[in-house]
């Protein structure tokens, strides 16, 4: 199967195309729904570590995404306030820099995947998918009534954070830094799936008792790729954060983990651009259908079933063929 | 995306078509986005303000005001992005529609920072009525605290000495708490805080019922004030019960029943307010609509009203002389006497009101006055 | 805290329990029987506390509404079981989910569309409102107490069903063996809508009891879905035994998580301050439970490993 490698090029290109003609015609909104495209694609590039490589199915994402964004937040409306996050033991400022906003928000999602997977991948199949759910519920009645950082009212960061040398604030360049994340996130997933971590994953998916036998224990493998797969996805909160200049407590939510499975499912579990075309189809039917009729829902409704029926292997599945595996 | 804006004309052009309006984009001087919850739970508030709204706008007859509807899907991210969309893309003058605080919060800061005019017609939060208040944005309903602080001064007009107050866990629960206790002078015998959406209330009566109050301060929005109500009303417990009016608007009182009769709530507006504005209100709502209208029509009435006696004296593209015509308020609202405070926020009467059934329906009137032109407490704070 | 009102409180958590177990079973039975999860469930819920409203409101009898409520629920489940579940039984997790998912977007719009936004009016018979007296001078809603006698009914029910009947032995039968059962003649799929249909009846029944002392609304399904999924995970998926004692740890838990934790913090806090920090933990209270049995037994207290 060579098409689809010419595929993903189409729509990864295809992405490029629309911003660039969106921006000949002056239609700035649809910069910033490409750019939602991209950073929901880089969340689903995240769970499809997990649940492609991994058969992780988890249904606690947004606890990663949410923590990014609150990363962003936090940090963020402390720097607008002038007033620093800890005093003691070390004086620590908040920030309006976006490296250094990426890098807390990827390490504090790790680390919360780190925990959260150590605890869960005790367990396996439906259990695994309620214990993430759970976790994604403590989190998120957490943050509701939390009031330290506005609770349900959430947090507005008035201007965007900064990148150096470029000016956030303009759509396009925005735009590009997410792409350029997505773009390396997606090369990261197709050299690991690839290496010999990706591959021992692949096996301890299908059989994990053979994987041990070769010496290699599954649950650690599956601990790292969790983890992994939490920082992407904390990443793309804190993107998400900047791009709505906002966060609140509906990021954690189990619909918004939802979300995420949806747009690996839709597009194509482990299929390297499963998420990218799942979360662009995704808001294109909001979009449309949401034009179209106060019920548009009934409708998203239709043709998830149809695709989970009768697409397997998602819209790429079905455009593409069948995966060859050679494993 | 280049369908988003043939649905957004086709919408446009069947909104025009329905108001029996031959306009057209390029005539309308005044854009109005409106983001608003159409779809999903509490879908009926956006549902009452988009029709109390769209009401006073088709009744004006003025085809210079274009209003794009769009559903937030009670999603802060969905309505930031519909925000970026109508500023951005339709290039809206003013903006109004959300109903919730926490949605409003996403929105408004943002929408005013880039000089557009939002006019709110439901949520209040204490945030932008105080230190961060801006001259663009105005509250055409009330300061969150407003309808808490009158049950307050209620319970203490009542003469009740020990209250049991009770809010979710979540700030608009908080403020309302807080608001209550401002205005109230006895004690506080219990104070509870549910779970946001929670539906069972057994234990908070089982400790209602236990402790010494007098009277029982609740706030619970939606779903949470029906389930509570009917609840409340089977447990034999007999405390009076006083609320804001949110859990006994007209979409919700039907599905209470009998348990509601009776109950005190505090409301900026009712049916029965005796103008002729309200009166010619109530009476073509019901006619159009084919139902009684809500506190939260009443809001979207309003809202819309304001909105058009600014067009009036005003043109949008000077926005400080359009800004000057919305303080004047100068506008017959449907609650009678209307005015902004400093920190555009309502200087309002607020009433208590008794649910009665008239007929089959479950509705409210009015038995007293709470505040006499009450101001909010944190304007004081605002500075613009 | 009085004896009688904490004996009071533990009644109402066996409550609240009783009302989750109504939830669960059928769910626990489905996934139980063919290994299917099924987030629709709450809508099922929906649809019989819609159909009891909508029938009370009409005939202005209970028993009818009841009744409506679970031949409502049973015609769904049967049509949604024939149309696209049996599809999804040897497919995987995720793709339950997801359809199972659409489902709900389905069945909630499509009930908005037919009933209108507001919440719907659905209230105790008379002969069963308002307290009775307990020994020990509790006073208790009449109400609760039938609900509490319903869910244990429902409960022996199952076991008998289970336990005694036919159909109880093809069911333990197809758990342990698909194919067996299917090569000595039993009509498989008709048994899996069998099944399917009484999970969802049992879903309605509960929306229906459990909508006159709540709100009878769209999107009521999804708060009370995920409180029995935590049920049956917890006490193991497939084991109705397992469900009702999760469902009563469940219950028990969360009530005295809510009445006790404000109470212990306001020993070294301020009221209000203690009020809220214990309602937050309150809140997460159940989740923590279930991720500490989780832990300590992976696959629930009653779950086949």
């Amino acid at each position: 199967m060579r098409r689809e490698p010419l595929l993903n090029a189409a729509v990864f290109l295809g992405l490029l195309a629309v911003v660039l003609w969106a921006r000949a015609t002056d239609e700035p909104f649809t910069i910033t729904l490409a750019t939602r495209v991209a950073i929901l694609a880089l969340a689903g590039v995240g769970l499809n570590l997990a649940l492609g490589l991994g058969g992780l199915v988890s249904l606690g994402h947004a606890v990663f995404f949410g923590i990014g964004g609150y990363a962003m937040g936090i940090l963020a409306s402390h720097a607008q306030s002038y007033s620093p996050l800890i005093e003691w033991p070390v004086l620590i400022e908040g920030t309006k820099s976006m490296p250094v906003i990426w890098l807390v928000a990827m390490a504090a999602s790790g680390l919360a995947a780190l925990g959260i997977g150590a605890l869960s991948l005790r367990t396996s199949g439906v259990y695994f998918i309620m214990i993430t759910l759970a976790f994604g519920q403590m989190f998120y009645y957490f943050a509701i009534s939390w009031p330290a950082y506005g609770g349900e009212d959430g947090l507005s960061i008035y201007v965007r954070n900064g990148f150096p040398g470029l000016n956030t604030l303009d759509p396009i360049q925005f735009f590009a830094i997410c792409y350029v994340i997505l773009g390396l996130a997606l090369w990261l997933f197709s050299r690991l799936s690839r290496s010999a971590f990706g591959l021992a994953l692949g096996a301890a998916r299908q059989n994990g008792e053979r994987v041990m036998a070769v010496g290699i224990a599954p649950y650690r493998l599956r601990l790292v790729a969790f983890a992994l797969s939490g920082v992407i996805t904390g990443l793309a909160g804190a993107l998400f954060a900047d791009l709505n200049r906002f966060v609140s407590p509906t990021m954690f939510s189990w619909q918004t983990s939802g979300e995420i499975m949806v747009f690996v499912i839709l597009g194509g579990v482990a299929r390297l651009f499963g998420p990218v075309v799942g979360a662009a189809v995704f808001i294109l039917l909001e979009h449309v259908l949401g034009g179209l009729s106060e019920f548009w829902h009934i409708y998203l409704g239709a043709v998830l079933l149809v695709v989970v029926l009768f697409a397997r292997g998602g819209i790429i599945g079905l455009i593409a063929g069948r995966e060859v595996r050679h494993d | 995306m280049i369908k988003g804006d043939d649905d957004m004309n086709l919408k446009t052009l069947a909104m025009a078509g329905a108001l029996g309006i031959a306009a057209c984009a390029a005539q309308a001087e005044v854009k109005v986005g409106m983001i608003t919850t159409l779809s999903g739970g509490g879908a009926g508030l956006g549902i009452d303000v988009r029709d109390g709204f769209m009401l006073a706008i088709e009744q004006s007859g003025r085809s210079d005001i274009e209003v794009i509807i769009e559903d937030d899907q009670r999603k802060p991210d969905i309505a930031v992005q519909l925000a970026d969309k109508m500023i951005q893309s339709d290039k809206v003058d003013v903006m109004t529609g959300i109903i919730w605080s926490n949605l409003a919060m996403a929105v408004v800061p943002g929408a005013v920072a880039q000089g557009k005019f939002y006019l709110s017609p439901n949520a209040g939060p204490s945030a932008l009525a105080g230190k961060g208040c801006n001259k663009n944005y105005f509250n055409v309903a009330w300061q969150n605290d407003n309808l808490h602080e009158a049950a307050g001064a209620y319970a203490t007009d009542e003469t009740f000495l020990n209250a049991f107050i009770m809010a979710p866990n979540y700030p608009a629960g908080q403020d309302a708490l807080t608001g209550f206790k401002r205005y109230f002078d006895g004690n506080i015998a219990g104070e509870v805080y549910t779970q946001l959406g929670q539906t069972d209330y057994a234990a908070e009566i089982a400790q209602i019922r236990d402790s010494v109050a007098d009277h029982v301060f609740f706030f619970l929005p939606g779903g949470m004030g029906i389930s509570f109500l009917k609840q409340y009303a089977d447990s034999g417990v007999d405390k009076p019960l006083i609320g804001p009016a949110f859990s006994f608007d007209q979409g919700i009182l039907q599905a209470v029943g009998d348990a509601a009769l009776g109950v005190k709530n505090t409301s900026q507006w009712n049916k029965d307010i005796d103008n002729p504005a309200n009166a010619a209100f109530v009476a073509s709502f019901q006619e159009k609509y084919g139902r009684l209208p809500s506190l939260y029509a009443s809001q979207g009435f309003d809202t819309a009203n304001l909105l058009i006696s600014a067009v009036e004296t005003a043109d949008v593209n000077d926005p400080d002389a359009f800004r000057a015509a919305l303080e004047a308020a100068n506008f017959d609202s449907t609650r009678g006497d209307f005015a902004f405070g400093n920190n555009h926020h309502p200087i309002q009467n607020i009433y208590v009101r008794e649910v009665i059934k008239e007929g089959d329906v479950y509705t409210n009137k009015i038995v007293g006055t709470a505040l006499t032109n009450h101001a909010d407490a944190y304007a004081p704070e605002c500075k613009m | 805290m009085s004896l009688i009102l904490f004996i009071e409180q533990m009644l109402n958590g066996v409550q609240f329990g009783v009302m989750l177990f109504l939830m669960a079973a059928g769910l626990t039975l489905i996934f139980g029987v063919m290994g299917l999860i099924n987030l629709a469930h709450g809508s099922l819920y929906m649809i019989g506390a819609f159909a009891a409203a909508w029938v009370a409101g009409m005939s202005g009898s209970f028993v009818l509404a009841l009744i409506a409520s679970l031949a409502a629920a049973a015609a769904a489940g049967a049509l949604i079981e024939l149309m696209v579940i049996r599809r999804l039984y040897d497919r995987d997790h995720l793709d339950q989910v997801l359809a199972t998912f659409a489902l709900i977007l389905i069945f909630s719009e499509g009930t908005r569309w037919l009933f209108g936004s507001f919440p719907l009016f659905l209230e105790i018979p008379p002969y069963l409102s308002g307290p009775v007296t307990l020994p020990g001078g509790i006073e208790y809603p009449l109400y609760r107490l039938a609900i509490i006698g319903v869910g244990l009914l429902v409960a022996a029910g199952l076991f008998a069903l289970i336990a005694r009947t036919r159909i109880g032995i093809q069911i333990r039968a197809g758990e342990a063996d698909r194919e067996m059962i299917a090569a000595l003649g039993v009509n498989i799929s008709a048994l899996y809508t069998i099944v399917f249909a009484l999970g969802a009846a049992l879903a309605g029944l509960a929306g229906a009891l459990i909508g006159a002392i709540q709100s009878v609304q769209v999107g009521m399904g999804e708060p009370v879905l995920i409180l029995a999924f935590v049920v049956i995970v917890i006490g193991g998926i497939g084991s109705i035994k397992g469900a009702l004692v999760g469902a009563i740890l469940v219950g028990l838990t969360d009530t005295l998580g809510r009445v006790l934790l404000p109470a212990v913090f306001a020993q070294f806090m301020a009221p209000q301050a203690a009020s809220s920090v214990g309602s937050s933990l309150a809140s997460m209270s159940i989740y923590i439970l279930m991720a500490g049995v989780l832990v300590m037994r992976p696959s629930g207290l009653f779950g086949k490993a």
